[in-house]
């Protein structure tokens, strides 16, 4: 059995900075928004940054309550945000790291086109939400899981670089 | 989320407090349709001032209730938004098309 000095040496190493598990009610989205927006002051993003990062994970765990789970509130969400380090195109960057887990109905690949924003009505705006605040947004569907991974690197550098990936 | 609605000549403003997000925009827009659709007040106005955050459903409620007073031919009025919420409506490129003032003063002028 670990000690907690172990327990937080190898939670350290693995970069884990935040493990959430929520039900799937709304009523429970500003308890994310809190915890994302005290995260990112925390670890130095700028207070644009931290809304719009905020903004993100409320919008991508909105979307799984209402599309994966089709509105059930009772149903698993898993949010995790890791400290990252890494070359991207050559160019060591650091950056978090928010990866949401849900047992849900798959992502459906035709929906995941924000809309235009020209046009004025409501709705399909989440998306484009979350590709606006952050610079990497992969999903993934294995083994009955959806996995949505989202990037922000740290500084102005990584959304100059968002349009050529990882 | 809180409403509050004040009625005044013509004139109702709702003071909303709190957050909009999914778990409240129902709410805010039907209180919303229901003074554009039914009351018909001429001039309805949205203080944001203690509105922290609102999300795209929000923005959503919004809209719906812009596009219900323009079908009515009422004004639809927001004022004193928060950097967030100014932020989403600027993203969604939707600032533009609705009224948005300082402060109640000029909301009222």
């Amino acid at each position: 059995m670990l000690t907690e000095s172990q327990g937080v040496e190898r939670l350290h190493k693995s970069g884990l900075l935040l493990d959430l598990t929520l039900a799937s009610d709304p009523q429970l989205l500003c308890v994310v928004r809190a915890a994302i927006e005290r995260l990112t002051e925390v670890i130095g993003f700028s207070p644009p940054e931290c809304r719009s990062i905020t903004r993100a994970v409320d919008e991508a765990v909105a979307n799984v309550m209402r599309h994966a789970y089709e509105s059930s509130p009772d149903k698993r969400i898993d949010v995790s945000c890791k400290r990252i380090s890494g070359m991207v195109n050559g160019i060591p960057r650091e950056g978090l790291e928010i990866e949401l887990l849900d047992q849900g109905v798959p992502f459906d690949q035709k929906k995941l086109t924000a809309r235009s924003l020209d046009e004025v009505k409501p709705g399909g705006l989440g998306l484009h939400f979350i590709r606006d605040s952050m610079d990497v947004m992969e999903h993934s569907h294995k083994d009955g899981v959806n996995r949505l991974r989202l990037v922000k690197y740290f500084g102005a550098e990584g959304k100059a670089q968002k349009s050529q990936g990882e | 989320m809180q409403i509050a609605a004040r009625r005044l000549d013509q004139v109702t403003i709702f003071d909303i407090t709190g957050h909009i997000d999914l778990a409240n925009s129902p709410e805010l827009r039907k209180v919303l349709l229901k003074e554009l659709k039914e009351t018909k007040t001429p001039r309805v106005i949205l203080n944001l001032t203690g509105v922290r955050y609102i999300d795209s459903s929000g923005v959503a409620s919004l809209v719906e209730g812009l596009k219900a007073a323009r079908d009515q031919g009422l004004r639809f009025i927001l004022y004193g938004l928060s950097p967030s919420a100014r932020e989403v409506l600027q993203l969604s490129r939707l600032i533009k098309i609705f009224e948005v003032f300082d402060n109640e003063q000029q909301a009222l002028a």
